[in-house]
């Protein structure tokens, strides 16, 4: 501990402008160790009171539509192929055959290696940068445990941007976050972030991934939010989905206030991405919610919200028809990707 | 040859100090059978203003000092008493007309009452405070702690005992104490305050007023600064006004009672009050 | 559209089954009072729901004298486990027909159904399932060997939590042996009227437990009735002081909950996200009809602005409106006379020189309504930081340090609750010691449980309603063993 405290950390923007000085580990610390803290018992209170919003009729309809809008329609396993790639990707094109009203998801989230993979399936519907269409995002930096060199990390980051990823879902090293090296995990997510630079100067997207179910504790989740943004990040993301417990709607909530704070400070938004174990559209509406009535209406769109979800858009869909046709559906009547 | 004796001046309590009555009055004690013993201060209400102005200031370091303290303050209380039985008896039995066995019972009981009150000042808490296993992650405990001024009009017969046994329970939990001593027996009453004030007592924790208990109970009652009164002593007065006074600032009131109240846990708990703190439980 | 404007989800009415007229309910069955009726209104329509019948002085009298015969000749006679096990029945039944008493509640009342279905029917029921455990236990209540019961017990209660103070009142009065004449607010008589339904549904036994309705008269008739032991109010102090005096030298057994005007203590080191919460469940919980209510906030001044900030922020979430909308957190006004009260104190909050800030929100046009409303700058000085306003408006002072926010906080004639907000764990129990109020609440506000003791200091009361405590109201103690050796027992 004494070896680090005067030790100089990257420069990022952010952080040089809040912290201000010479950034370095023991500035960060103490910037990080006087925020608030979070008493857990209010926090799960507020977030159950937030998830029993009733939301019927119209609010609902315009919910459902909204949350398949927002999805990072999600592979993550180690038997991927070419094949399920694409099978997803049909999938994010066209969630529901029977309903080509059905909005399209907001990504596609694979691995670094199947990025190629996603951005020729995706074809035209591939967003490339551009405000329509689909994103392709990939998870990088030795996904998910973190546990690989710096320079693995960013080739791994640097190869998904070149295959054409649009978004990168990093992982923080979390050994480092609970063994007080907040100053590495910050040069960690600002060198990922200089290795999502593209060629011709624009940026992948970058999402900082905290893995909240091994950071244990809501403070340590509010200051790896606020670290996160600090190095750059231009999401922060709940979870890897390899981890239990993932998205949970207190943590969530939690993220949505550090983001709220940081929109007062500085008028930037930040997105905020829950993911895993999200799996019906009950839930999903309580995030919509929560969402809402913390950070506002505004955030509730695809560049400032996500779900990191898989069987949650079937969920989706089956409610969808429900509306539109009076009547339950079933798991026969959507399709399996 | 024999010795001419050295009358005492018998003067209020106040504060730690025995100041005269603000009034200049006085009224005349006698023995049982007539004969002249003392002029006794008579208080009047600023007196008794003054008496809580003096418990109102003492209630902070009296309430806040430990129960283990409180015990060992009563306690010496005990140990002061029995050092000068002699001169308890004595008074007792010169302003009581009973005799030297019976003002010897008073006397002794007297002292066992503060034994046993001192006793209590480190466990009531125990006894009437409460975990509460509530149905949600939260701690949450119930503890009593003193209500504050306590204005208390003691019983008129068993001079010495009554006021121990009104007087020690008052002081269990932490309250300070003005209290109207016995009217037609006061002597020992006013001996008592000497033991206070050569105790550890800190002034103004007990304030002792000698006098009409009609003319300065009314007073005490409808003071907004006392918390609660102890009516014990006061049957026949017009007691029941003093409730409907008292009921102004919803004080709480003991009512009257018949001879010396026995030594009880209520008579602690009754000038107490139970806050109850709620704190969330939460490791994450 | 926008999302946040969430369709109507009102919860349906259809549960409810409810008469045109109630009578008393006096002996096991409904009779007609002798009084004028009344209407009882929803007081986010002005619609009428019922009409109630008025007990005039010989209605009480028929009450006390069924519940005296009950006492006398049945209540008195059962075990303590029998009792037990109508209480239990009772919290069954609570449970069974909940949401049609919180619909109901909503209803009369004007409060949030999320409120009356989450928080007021579930502890009712959980008040008779904890004081039904109680009733064949009371010799370890604390008060000795076998402590007796009181008798008659009158209860009156307000409109604030109609069937909370109801469970508050009734459960430990029956558990400790006592029968009960019980008087509703004459705005909220509704839930109580269901209540007498449920007793029948229990078959407990007739007189037991009476249910009469009316007016402050009535409610002065039953406590001044010669034939009761034991008085209970909830209420406003100036009554309470009016009931304390018409007792005094009765004998009667008196329990007073009364009005309040409790600190909320922000400290700058607070979790300062669920600080903002617990401000806003402390004043605008139930309109801020709650005598415990955190209506004084007391802001460290170094962070005063950030949590205005933030509070302001926060109150632009609050959907005000139908009650009986599973959304809406904050429903109407009680009464046109509370209304007028409310009003009148934040004119005089504004005369006084407090900066007066409510969100944008659109009221309903019939009934009584409030908007959430702050004052900020307010002095220890001006009336709205003395007076309880017993509606959705927060005073906030500023405190420089712990012992001035400690001196502020007691500063006032009540003594009903409190809270602190601050993640150093001496100083919330320093603190805590140091507040003269009945309950404390550390990072947390508002929170209610049949096991915790609750009632105030000072002004605020006397009594405890609530845990082991809560049955002392009802019992008479019948003394320890002889503590020390009697007068000349020493040699």
């Amino acid at each position: 501990m004494t070896a680090m405290k005067h030790t100089a950390l990257a420069p990022a923007e952010r952080a040089v402008e809040l912290i201000g000085g010479d950034l370095t580990e023991k500035s960060l610390r103490l910037h990080l160790e006087g925020l608030p803290g979070v008493d857990a018992v209010g926090l799960e209170a507020r977030a159950g009171a937030l998830g029993a919003r009733s939301i019927k009729t119209t609010s609902k309809a315009w919910a459902l539509d909204k949350i398949i809008e927002l999805i990072d329609l999600t592979t993550l396993e180690g038997a991927d192929t070419p094949g399920k790639v694409r099978s997803l990707v049909a999938k994010a094109i066209t969630p529901d055959a029977s309903d080509l009203t059905t909005p399209r998801v907001a990504a596609v989230c694979v691995y670094g290696d199947m990025v190629a993979d996603a951005v020729a399936a995706l074809g035209s519907a591939h967003s490339a940068g551009g405000d329509d269409g689909i994103n392709v995002a990939a998870v990088a930096t030795a996904f998910p445990s973190g546990r690989a060199s710096l320079s693995v990390k960013i080739a791994d980051t640097a190869e998904a941007v070149v295959a054409g990823a649009d978004e990168i879902d990093m992982v923080i090293d979390r050994g480092a976050f609970l063994s007080g090296r907040y100053g590495l995990v910050f040069d960690q997510i600002v060198a990922v972030k200089e290795a999502c630079r593209r060629e011709d100067g624009s940026y992948a997207h970058l999402k900082v991934i905290l893995e909240t179910g091994e950071l244990t504790t809501y403070d340590n989740v509010r200051r790896a939010s606020w670290l996160s943004i600090l190095a750059g990040g231009d999401f922060i993301k709940t979870s890897t989905g390899k981890v239990t417990p993932a998205a949970t709607l207190p943590v969530t909530l939690l993220m949505l206030q550090v983001v709220g704070d940081w929109y007062r400070l500085t008028g930037e938004r930040i997105g905020v991405k829950p993911a895993g174990g999200i799996r019906t559209s009950k839930d999903a509406i309580k995030y919509l919610v929560t969402v809402a009535e913390t950070v506002g209406e505004q955030w509730l769109q695809p560049h400032l919200f996500r779900f990191g979800a898989s069987s949650l858009l079937n969920d989706v869909l089956l409610q969808r028809q429900k509306l539109r046709t009076g009547r339950y559906s079933g798991p026969d009547y959507v399709t399996i990707d | 040859m024999n010795r001419l004796v050295i009358p005492k001046t018998y003067k209020l309590y106040i504060g730690g100090k025995f100041p005269r009555s603000e009034s200049g009055r006085v009224y005349e004690i006698a023995t049982a059978k007539g004969t002249f013993l003392a002029n006794v201060a008579k208080a009047s209400r600023k007196d008794a203003r003054e008496a809580v102005v003096a418990a109102r200031a003492a209630v902070t370091g009296w309430s806040g000092a430990t129960g283990y303290n409180r015990g060992q303050v009563l306690y010496r209380i005990a140990e002061l008493l029995e050092g000068r039985r002699a001169q308890f008896v004595d008074e007792i039995r010169a302003s009581e007309g009973v005799s030297v066995s019976a003002a010897e019972r008073q006397v002794d009981a007297a002292i066992d009452v503060w034994v046993w009150y001192a006793g209590w000042a480190d466990k009531y808490v125990q006894v009437a405070g409460n975990g509460n296993p509530v149905s949600g992650p939260f701690f949450n405990v119930s503890t009593p702690e003193s209500t504050g001024v306590v204005a208390i009009v003691a019983p008129q017969e068993s001079s010495l005992l009554g006021l121990a046994s009104v007087v020690a329970p008052a002081l269990v939990s932490g309250n300070t104490v003005v209290v109207l001593a016995s009217e037609t027996a006061p002597l020992s009453a006013i001996s008592f305050s000497e033991i206070l004030a050569t105790s550890d007592v800190p002034g103004g924790v007990v304030n002792i007023l000698t006098g009409s208990a009609a003319e300065v109970a009314p007073w005490l009652a409808s003071h907004a600064d006392v918390n609660a009164i102890d009516l014990a002593g006061a049957g026949s007065l017009e007691w029941v006004d003093l409730q409907i006074a008292a009921a102004e600032t919803l004080k709480r009131v003991l009512a009257p009672e018949v001879g010396v109240p026995a030594p009880s846990l209520e008579r602690i708990t009754f000038f107490t009050e139970t806050k109850t703190v709620w704190h969330p439980k939460g490791i994450i | 559209m926008t999302f946040l404007e969430y369709a109507p989800a009102p919860e349906s009415t259809a549960i409810l089954n409810l008469r045109k007229s109630y009578g008393l309910f006096i002996d096991g069955a409904f009779v007609d009072g002798r009084g004028t009726p009344f209407q009882t209104i929803s007081p986010a329509t002005e619609v009428p729901i019922a009409e109630i019948a008025n007990a005039n002085g010989a209605d009480v009298d028929a009450a006390v004298t069924a519940a005296r015969r009950a006492y006398e000749r049945t209540w008195s006679k059962l075990s303590g486990a029998d009792r037990g096990k109508y209480l239990f029945r009772i919290a069954r039944l609570v449970q069974e027909r909940a949401r049609e008493l919180a619909v109901a509640e909503s209803l009369d009342n004007g409060k949030p159904i999320k409120e009356s279905r989450d928080v007021d029917i579930p502890l009712v029921a959980a008040w008779f399932f904890y004081y039904a455990g109680w009733a064949d236990k009371l010799d370890y209540a604390g008060l000795g060997p076998s402590p007796r019961a009181l008798g008659v017990a009158a209860q009156v209660i307000p409109w604030n939590f109609p069937l909370l103070m109801l469970a508050w009142k009734i459960a430990p009065a029956l558990a400790a042996g006592n029968t009960v004449v019980l008087k509703p607010a004459e705005t909220t008589p509704l839930t109580a009227l269901i209540f007498a339904e449920i007793l029948q549904q229990a078959d407990l036994p007739p007189g037991v437990v009476n249910i009469i309705t009316g007016a402050g008269d009535t409610g002065k008739a039953l406590v001044n009735h010669g034939d009761v032991n034991k008085v209970a109010f909830t209420g406003s102090t100036a009554v309470g002081r009016a009931i304390a005096k018409s007792t005094a030298g009765t004998g009667k057994k008196l329990t007073l909950e009364l009005g309040g005007k409790a600190a909320n203590i922000v400290f700058d080191d607070a979790p300062i996200d669920q600080a903002i919460e617990g401000i806003v469940n402390g004043i605008f919980f139930n309109q801020g009809h709650v005598c415990c209510a955190g209506s004084r906030l007391l802001v460290q001044e170094n962070v005063h602005d950030e949590v205005i900030s933030r509070l302001k922020h926060r109150l632009s979430t609050l959907r005000v409106g139908d009650p009986l909308d599973k959304n809406t957190d904050v429903g109407a006004i009680n009464s046109r006379q509370q209304l007028e009260r409310i009003q009148e104190l934040s004119e005089v909050g504004e005369q006084e020189g407090a900066e007066r800030w409510s969100p944008a929100c659109e009221l309903p046009t019939t009934g009584f309504w409030f908007a959430p409303t702050i004052f900020t700058n307010v002095s220890t000085s001006h009336r709205i930081a003395r007076e309880e306003i017993f509606g959705p408006v927060l005073s906030v002072l500023t405190f420089r340090t712990p012992a001035e926010a400690i001196a502020k906080a007691n500063n006032t004639p009540y003594g009903l609750s409190a809270g602190i907000w601050s993640d150093k764990g001496s100083r919330i129990l320093g603190v805590a010691d140091k507040l003269r109020a009945g309950v404390v609440w550390a990072n947390t506000f508002n929170q209610f449980d049949p096991a915790s003791p609750f009632g105030g200091y000072k002004e605020s009361g006397y009594g405890r309603e609530g845990g082991r405590h809560g049955l002392a109201a009802y019992l008479e103690a019948r003394g320890w063993n002889s503590p020390v050796p009697s007068e000349g027992a020493r040699a």
